[in-house]
């Protein structure tokens, strides 16, 4: 190591920085040629001491060795060239990691993540993505893509069910295996999550898929609009619920609407008005059973402490919420609290046995309405004293 | 003795095309061709006169050529060459109302075919998901091709009632696609980079240019009194479409798409009229039953097949997304299969794409 030696810093030519674009500054010059030509020798011969014990001990010449290894473009004194003989040995390999390599890491990254048979399900997986992206997949007459909800939206609702809310589902045995048949549930929760979350525990656990009806303001809004139809959702109208419970959906309502689901905290688990008892007429004309379900749970998650009308107003929306954590805690405020849930399949109210008129006879609608209404509620009542804790 | 068929709006190709059809189609005696301009092409067996159904002289000509049948196809949903929107009102609502006005006065006339369209009913958030005949659009169109369409459509419904002996048959076609059609959304879909409305996907009917000449033919024909609506089966989503069609989209927000539209009408791309607009926001399904079981009429094409025979002449080739995803399955080995587990269709039958698919797969006992 005697062999090191001081290396001098701008001791010629003009001080100053080089920019590197051009011409190198006249220390980069001057530091670049002996620090190269030492590097390339001494490499083969003691790779294990970079840097001399003796040097200056500021340090700055260890710096400008760094820095002159990386050659300038325009240098006139070749670093590996062909003719170079010490690099034509030391680098026969191209640089980067070779094919191989990568294939074999990927090859074992498959089978670590998809298991023995991974070429077959990764085939299916691409199937899939092509599928997609070359638009070769059915949607019906609303807009219902069962693929892509079965496949995506249940896919990241599922933790959430299961993992989060931790949803113990009853009663469905009275969910018949087919034929039309319609839902009708309380809402709540200040963003319709209790929605999805029926519709994922009905498929869930029988296959079926709840279809669910909704307010115009969900295919007005943007994003949401696009994603409505694509899970199946459609208007709640007369018409789309007769044509879908007539076509033997499972079709699901909530009837309490933005008064359900708006409502203060403080109101948590009281029914709202029920409409104007649409769906029992639907359900009467086409002859459906009429299942009452009550979702315990969902009034905790983002319980509703306060709300901006005018801002509402503003935007168009029946509320705008304020929550213990939103919009205090910004984005993070939309995190739903891990309430447990209960969600309960009551017993038929059947339909069918009315005579022919009944759909537009009021006073027995309005009847059947308050029946459906008032077995929801009393089961609500029963759930929650079933629930240990809101938490539990 | 066959009928005597009068074809109004033979200028324009879909009408050429149609009169020519009828013309051919067996129990059609003659066929007489009406239009401001000549037609441009074949027009097979037609007779052409030159006459403008906004003046008294159609009346003339469907007496002196003994007309029993009237098929109108001469509703136009874009000015295109005829001048601006007051050229194309004129031509659609002021030419409907004179040639209603001779058939009321053609006493050996007994049939009446309108080509209407099911924008009548319009596009927005609170219809329902399938128009049937009867369902009332919520909104009354206010203007352009939407508003000609309904006021052709009420001029059709007086003459019906004045006219009672009169079959009238009103058909309200879905948009009509084909390789050789250009119309306002095929001109759409023709775009390089197509636009579309952020966060909304429409549902979308189609009838294949074929099926809308078959239609006409069993209108005139064999036919039904009434109004109905003309759709392949099934509908398809904006996305799957431009899927289908392997065009890249470019999703804007609402307000940005008129805009848009202008600086398009400008480039003479394609047009963006308000109801294009609300029918790509929204989208339209039409309920078809009445057709098959009242009219009797089946279309060959679904709205799929209608779409895949448009695309197949406009667009071949997959896109960016597709070429990557069969070039990752190349390189795996494993090869993609055309449709392992498909919901349906007739390509579910899981018949691997190649045989290194097939081997590698392990199911080479399985080759159909």
């Amino acid at each position: 190591m005697g062999d090191a030696e001081i290396i001098p810093i701008g001791t010629r030519g003009r001080p100053g920085r080089g920019s590197g674009t051009r011409r190198p500054s006249s220390a980069a010059r001057d530091l670049a040629g002996p620090a190269t030509r030492r590097r390339t020798t001494r490499e083969d011969a003691a790779p294990d001491d970079a840097v001399p014990d003796d040097v200056a001990p500021d340090g700055a010449v260890g710096e400008a060795r760094d820095l002159a290894s990386v050659p300038p473009p325009d240098r006139d004194v070749p670093l590996a060239g062909p003719g170079d003989d010490a690099t034509a040995v030391e680098a026969p390999d191209p640089p980067g990691i070779p094919a191989a390599d990568w294939l074999n890491a990927l090859v074992a990254g498959a089978r670590e993540v998809l298991g023995e048979d991974w070429e077959s399900r990764l085939a299916h997986g691409l199937a899939a993505v092509r599928r997609r992206l070359t638009g070769e997949y059915a949607v019906d007459e609303y807009g219902f893509d069962a693929e892509l909800t079965r496949r995506l939206l249940f896919a990241i609702l599922r933790p959430l069910a299961e993992k989060w809310f931790r949803i113990e589902v009853r009663g469905l045995e009275n969910i018949p295996a087919d034929g039309g048949a319609l839902v009708v549930s309380n809402h709540s929760g200040t963003i319709p999550v209790d929605g999805l979350m029926t519709m994922f525990s009905v498929t869930e656990h029988t296959g079926r898929f709840l279809r669910p009806l909704g307010a115009d303001l969900v295919f007005r809004t943007p994003i949401v609009a696009g994603l409505a139809r694509k899970m199946g959702a459609t208007l709640a109208c007369t018409e789309d619920a007769e044509r879908m419970l007539s076509g033997g959906e499972l079709v699901g309502v909530w009837p309490e609407g933005f008064k359900g689901i708006g409502k203060p905290y403080s109101e948590r688990y009281k029914l709202q008005r029920f409409g104007r008892g649409g769906f029992v007429s639907a359900a009467m004309r086409t002859g459906v059973p009429v299942i009452p379900v009550s979702v315990v749970g969902a009034e905790e998650i983002y319980p509703l402490v306060g709300n901006v009308p005018a801002l509402a107003r503003l935007l168009g929306l029946p509320y705008v919420p304020i929550t213990p954590l939103f919009p205090l805690l910004g984005p993070l405020g939309l995190v739903p609290l891990p309430s447990k849930w209960l969600i309960e399949f009551g017993e038929p109210v059947r339909t069918d046995s009315y005579g022919e008129g009944a759909a537009d006879d009021p006073m027995l609608v309005l009847n059947v309405t308050d029946q459906v209404r008032e077995t929801i509620q009393q089961t609500l009542y029963a759930l929650l004293m079933e629930r240990p804790s809101v938490f539990g | 003795m066959g009928r005597v068929v009068l074809v109004t709006g033979v200028s324009r190709d879909l009408g050429r095309r149609s009169a020519a059809a009828l013309a051919a189609a067996p129990g059609v005696d003659r066929v007489i061709g009406v239009d401001v301009s000549p037609p441009r092409g074949d027009m097979g067996g037609v007779a052409f006169v030159r006459a403008d159904i906004r003046n008294p002289v159609i009346a003339k000509v469907i007496a002196k050529e003994d007309v029993d049948t009237v098929v109108h196809l001469s509703v136009i949903a874009t000015p295109g060459t005829s001048g601006g929107r007051s050229t194309m009102k004129e031509l659609n609502v002021i030419g409907t109302m004179q040639l209603l006005a001779a058939c009321q006065r053609a006493p050996r006339l007994d049939r009446l075919v309108v080509k209407s369209t099911t924008t009548v009913y319009g596009a927005s958030s609170r219809d329902p998901a399938m128009f049937t005949e009867d369902t009332e659009p919520r909104r009354l169109p206010r203007s352009g091709y939407a508003k000609d369409a309904s006021e052709v459509e009420a001029y059709v419904r007086g003459f019906a009632r004045r006219r009672p002996d009169v079959r009238v048959t009103m058909l309200r076609c879905a948009n009509v696609v084909g390789p050789h059609v250009v119309s306002p959304i095929t001109s759409y879909f023709r775009l390089p980079v197509v636009p579309t409305v952020l966060g909304f996907d429409p549902r979308l009917q189609f009838l294949h240019e074929r099926d809308l000449m078959a239609v006409l033919g069993h209108s005139v024909t064999d036919g039904a009194h009434g109004t109905f609506n003309v759709a392949g089966a099934g509908v398809v989503s904006l996305s799957q479409a431009l899927r289908r069609l392997g065009r890249p989209s470019v999703p804007l927000p609402a307000a940005a798409v008129g805009g848009v539209g202008s600086v398009l009408r400008s480039a003479r791309l394609t047009e963006f009229s308000p109801e294009q607009v609300s029918l790509l926001t929204f989208g339209r399904g039409v309920d078809t039953t009445r057709m098959r079981d009242v009219l009797g009429f089946e279309p060959r094409y679904t709205t799929a097949s209608a779409f895949a025979d448009f695309a197949a002449h406009i667009a071949p080739g997959p896109g960016p997304g597709e070429r990557v995803v069969a070039g990752l399955g190349r390189v795996l080995g494993a090869g993609v299969p055309d449709d392992l587990d498909g919901p349906d269709g007739p390509r579910g039958s899981g018949v691997p794409s190649n045989a290194g698919a097939t081997r590698a797969l392990g199911r080479g006992g399985r080759d159909a």
